[in-house]
């Protein structure tokens, strides 16, 4: 396959500009990223900078994957990590356009490489059960529905990448914030600090400059573990019920 | 109360104000067609003017109408700010390509909801500004319905509505409404958190038809009248 | 280096943890205040300890390459976790599972420090439970338990297919919290280049700052490595691309003794490489096995048409097709253990009957149970797996056999701790993968995840006392001490040695060429012809790499191929040191598979009367002259007997 990279170089000499690359032997079997791996092997070659990308596991689930592909996070295949995309998605001679993840909270640190730590703050401001090491009970003392446990599931499977982020046209980091509440709040051992923890997460979300959820939805049509808005609406409740509901005031 | 003012300030507070003012303009959009309904009645005006006369007299529905005046404010106000905010979120540099996909709502609608939204306060300056104000100024002449005095906003309406310019931009407009309720409706109980597995496809399908029969019922009212055709017939007599 | 001495406690084998913890000297909480602990790494080990020590009131400072703690590669484990709960009541205890991960482990791991992770691997699943792990539960709202790898009983916790996922995002929301309250200081974007020994003893680290490239000084009074295994000197493995082991080396290079490195444990499902520019091969879960069966054509020209695409392997009867784990295993068949299958496959792609482009991988093939079961209870098993398969190879596995090959999984080896996690340098520990105490020569199923969280949540916060209590009147640790000079100054002769080569080919392409060569020469099978030719083949690797090696851009800046200069330079290490071990350890055991060493039905021969031993290498001054120490291994619970699965 003929491909054309158009991909944005920014750090160094690059001022913030697409750099167009013309990649001659990409095979249908490559993952996205190893044509990237390709195409700097080349710009090495060259003695060039390479492009900067971050990446880690290339099996979908540490979410340190982070390119817009053609306007869309990790590309266009449907719950699919940039690192499980493969080439066989794109046609001979395609052009494809390669950003970053782009919100006034993920400042872009060199090309495709940009600052999650926000969510990392995020988290630190309640997204955890306060249980020290061995304060624990026996795993068994408190059945929790199969259901539950499992939705619970749907909702902890997020990998924090930010696709939801880079997708939302209001670069809104909801979607995040509400799968952790929502996963913490949905069990048992998370219901007792349910409302400080949506209080706080919330007001850290606000501070870190994210956008504000107009219920688009791009953040689930994006995300790679297909999280819903459902959670969106159940930190909604939530953080309504611990406003009026609470007497705490956080 | 700092935790109030404090709630109004944070984003789900500011988002939740967007979904109480707009239901409360969604369920006046019911009463208000019911009222324009009556301009399709076959008696030149007569009940359409008698209604009209009560809705601005009874005291209840002028305070509820300073409740709405107020509604349509913050939420455009409330509206543009969100917006402001949004968009200095996303930050200077747009996508080369953007692709925006949307699940279970019209990814159309839910990412210009905006644009949407100052089309449609545009429309409602015109609106007010040849309705409403013309009422209020007392330009409208006079039509007397057993003994009684009333104004006879009807002749404004239809004068209005014989200029096919005018109906083009109030059907336009009402696509744009109903657009703007697409999305709108059901975001409004995602916001309250209002979801429920077995009744938000409940909710969904209601808004779809609200959205599309609603705006349809308005638009269908200057056409029908430009051609000079009344369906229906009075109640009064 | 003094003699090993792995500090075992005296007393019988199921009461020396209870009588240590009893024991064992305490910190007082002021004291604690005043004490300081360098963490490094953020996985399941690393999070763990560092949210522990912090909730016990110790200064923690946490440091990780990755932008996030959250993206340490503990997160794609897929299995489960076991633990000895006995949930199931169908007859499993403590002992069983020490018993289980002895024998696994072939019989080269020491049995007190099993037998004090069989011991806490029951807390370990209170305490995720805690914290909001969303475990698998049965229609009663209990906690769901399920079999791995030849063993007897249902011990495994899992969550999904995700269960290393749940339980590091349980770390690091605990890590989180201790950030929140101050008790730990998080340092993302850094590199720990080297170990920092002043008066013997590890009191710091020099870290790169990847962002800005400024090497920075942090001091404590101790380290705490817990920074993973070492399986990517093969290049391509399972582990995730940045996975290295400099800190660990580096370690090793300052005094820590280096044990059992030739101990690899290499999966034999996985997806085949399909071509040279591969960077990374993904695991299929080893429950598929439970399903298809392992075949490969019978004859080479039935092979070699299928690989030029002239046949499919639909068109081959059942009398040309070779079934040959349930022919030379008939009693375990397609679930031999992980190296026993591995090992199969290599052979029968060695004949040449392997398939695919490259000839190097075999069918799985389920199309006999989608017959017996139906395509929907196959979908129900394994449908996630399926998808994940076509997503990479673009092939069908419910119309097509699935196509796998071993990959490089896990390293049993690791620095030498001795009972205390401590390593031969003082107030240096090591925890989980990066160690190498608990897996022996094999490790079983599941069995990483509990090591990691029993050594982080309920080992290293008691046995680290041990160290620092003795610590409480020494001072904080002065950053400008000579010892923190030398080290910084050597780290950045390095840093300049490398980016000042200016020459040709890629750090990529010479990590590339020494996986092959020890996926060659020190995978699957070994023999000393072979390993003594990888040795000299290394040597001249490592002098090219140092010439010709082009590493661009500056020290200064966001530079990710001088972070992987620096990586692949010490893998070219330890690669050389890997050989050295395995050409000493004339006995085949576990994962490591000598070919003079073997019964005449192939099957690997071990020698217990003189290799029970843990071989501990301390660095002699240059790579190629490693000095070996013996710990010999002691079985006073446990019978040695041969594995035996035909």
């Amino acid at each position: 396959m003929k491909i054309t990279l158009k991909v944005w170089r920014q750090g160094g000499k690059y001022k913030g500009e697409f750099v167009e690359y013309k990649l001659d032997n990409v095979k249908e079997e490559m993952s996205f990223l190893e044509m990237m791996d390709v195409l700097n092997e080349s710009l090495v070659q060259k003695k060039e900078q390479p492009v900067a990308f971050e990446h880690d596991c290339r099996e979908g689930i540490c979410g340190t994957c982070s390119m817009v592909i053609d306007g869309q996070p990790h590309g266009p295949q449907k719950a699919t990590t940039t690192c499980q995309l493969h080439m066989r998605s794109f046609k001979d001679g395609d052009t494809i356009y390669v950003e970053p993840f782009r919100a006034k909270a993920f400042p872009v640190i060199r090309d495709l490489v940009v600052d999650r730590s926000a969510f990392d703050r995020i988290i630190q401001s309640g997204g955890y059960i306060s249980v020290n090491t061995g304060q624990a009970q026996d795993a068994n003392a408190i059945p929790v529905e199969k259901d539950v446990a499992s939705m619970a599931f749907d909702a902890a499977a997020c990998i924090g990448c930010g696709a939801c982020v880079a997708a939302c046209p209001n670069a809104s980091a909801m979607l995040f914030v509400s799968a952790k509440v929502s996963h913490l709040a949905m069990l048992p051992q998370g219901k007792v600090e349910a409302k400080k923890r949506a209080q706080a997460m919330v007001k850290t979300m606000d501070m870190e400059g994210f956008g504000r959820c107009s219920n688009v939805t791009a953040c689930e049509a994006e995300c790679p573990k297909e999280i819903s808005v459902n959670n969106i609406a159940r930190l909604n409740r939530e953080y309504l019920g611990s406003v009026f509901a609470s007497e705490k005031i956080v | 109360m700092n935790w109030f003012i404090n709630f109004l300030g944070s984003s789900i507070g500011q988002k939740v104000i967007m979904s109480l003012t707009g239901l409360f303009l969604i369920t006046f959009l019911a009463v208000h067609l019911t009222g324009n309904l009556q301009l399709l009645v076959n008696d030149q005006g007569e009940q359409f003017n008698i209604y009209a006369k009560f809705m601005t007299t009874n005291p209840l529905i002028k305070a509820t109408s300073y409740l709405l005046y107020a509604s349509i404010l913050l939420h455009a106000v409330q509206g543009i700010v969100l917006w402001r905010k949004n968009r200095s979120a996303r930050g200077g540099q747009g996508y080369a390509r953007k692709v925006t996909k949307a699940v279970g709502t019209n990814s159309f609608a839910a990412s210009n909801m905006a644009w949407l939204g100052i089309i449609i306060f545009v429309f409602l300056g015109l609106h007010l500004y040849q309705f409403w104000l013309q009422m209020k100024l007392g330009k409208v002449p006079m039509a007397e319905y057993n003994g009684e005095q009333v104004k006879n906003l009807y002749v404004l309406v239809a004068e209005a509505y014989s200029n096919p310019i005018y109906v083009a931009v109030y059907v336009f407009s009402m696509i744009v409404i109903g657009y703007h309720l697409l999305h709108g409706f059901q975001s409004a109980f995602q916001t309250l958190g209002l979801t429920h597995k077995k009744y938000t496809p409940l909710i969904k399908g209601i808004g779809w038809m609200y959205s599309i029969i609603v705006p349809l019922l308005f638009a269908i009212i200057p056409i029908l009248m430009y051609f000079n055709i009344y369906p229906l017939s009075s109640f009064l007599h | 280096m003094k003699k090993l001495d792995a500090k075992i406690p005296e007393g019988a084998l199921s009461s020396k943890w209870q009588q240590y913890k009893s024991s064992v000297s305490l910190v007082a909480p002021n004291n604690k205040r005043r004490l300081e602990v360098i963490v490094v790494g953020t996985g399941l080990a690393g999070a763990s300890c560092a949210s522990t020590l912090s909730e016990l009131g110790y200064n923690v400072k946490v440091f990780t390459f990755h932008d996030s703690p959250r993206r340490a590669h503990s997160i794609a484990a897929q299995g489960g976790i076991n633990a000895a709960k006995n949930y199931q009541n169908d007859g499993d205890s403590v002992y069983r599972l020490f018993y289980d991960t002895i024998k696994g482990g072939d019989y080269r791991s020491r049995e007190a420090n099993v037998h004090r992770l069989a011991e806490v691997s029951t807390s370990i699943i209170d305490q995720c439970v805690a914290q909001g792990v969303p475990f698998a539960r049965e229609y009663g709202g209990l906690l769901e338990n399920r079999s791995f790898g030849g063993v007897q009983v249902s011990r495994t916790f899992y969550a999904r297919g995700q269960t290393g996922q749940q339980l590091l995002i349980g770390a690091y929301q605990s890590l989180s919290r201790q950030i929140s309250t101050g008790g730990v200081k998080m340092y993302n974007r850094h590199e720990m280049l080297d170990l920092v020994i002043v008066d013997g003893k590890a009191r710091g680290i020099i870290a790169r700052n990847l962002l800005t490239g400024e090497l920075e000084r942090h001091a404590a009074h101790c380290v705490v490595l817990a920074t993973g295994g070492y399986g990517n000197v093969f290049y391509l493995s399972t582990n995730a691309m940045n996975s290295n082991t400099s800190a660990a080396w580096r370690a090793h290079r300052r005094g820590a003794a280096f044990a059992n490195p030739c101990f690899t444990q290499i999966h034999p499902t996985c997806i085949p490489v399909s071509g040279t520019y591969q960077s990374k091969l993904t695991l299929m879960s080893e429950s598929l096995r439970n399903d298809g069966r392992v075949w490969v054509p019978k004859s080479q020209e039935d092979a070699k048409a299928i690989r030029e695409g002239k046949k499919s392997p639909l068109d081959l009867s059942e009398e040309q097709r070779d079934y040959y784990l349930e022919r030379i295993y008939p009693s375990f068949g397609n679930l031999v253990p992980r190296d026993v299958a591995s090992r199969a496959a290599k052979y029968v792609c060695d004949e040449g009957r392997g398939l695919g482009e490259t000839g190097l991988s075999v069918y799985l093939d389920f199309s006999d149970a989608i017959n017996r079961l139906g395509k929907n209870v196959i979908s129900a098993r394994y449908g996630n797996l399926f998808e994940i398969y076509q997503k990479i190879t673009g092939e069908d596995p419910y119309k097509v056999p699935m196509r796998i090959y071993p990959a490089v999984h896990y390293t049993m080896g690791g620095l030498w701790v001795d009972y205390n996690l401590e390593t031969t340098v003082p107030g240096c520990f090591a925890l989980g993968e990066a160690n190498f105490s608990d897996h022996g020569a094999n490790r079983l199923g599941a069995s990483a995840l509990m090591q990691g969280l029993a050594d982080g949540y309920f080992v290293i916060p008691y046995t680290i006392g041990n160290f620092l209590a003795k610590e409480i009147r020494t001072p904080k640790i002065d950053t400008s001490l000579p010892e923190f000079e030398a080290a910084e100054k050597e780290v950045r002769d390095r840093i300049n040695h490398l980016l000042s080569a200016n020459g040709n080919q890629s750090v990529e392409s010479f990590h590339r060429r020494l996986g092959l060569i020890m996926w060659d020469y020190c995978g699957m099978s070994r023999n000393a012809d072979g390993l003594q030719k990888a040795i000299r083949m290394i040597r001249e690797l490592r002098e090219e790499f140092y010439r010709d090696a082009f590493v661009p851009g500056t020290n200064e800046e966001y530079n990710p191929e001088l972070e992987k200069a620096l990586r692949v330079a010490d893998f070219m290490e330890l690669g050389e040191l890997m050989c050295i071990d395995a050409l000493n350890r004339e006995e085949s055991c576990g994962g490591h598979f000598r070919e003079e060493h073997q019964t005449e039905e192939g099957e690997a021969l071990r020698n217990d009367e003189d290799y029970a031993y843990v071989a501990a290498w301390e660095f002699g001054g240059n790579p190629s002259e490693p000095i070996l120490h013996k710990e010999e291994l002691v079985f006073e619970n446990v019978k040695l007997i041969t594995r035996s699965y035909k």
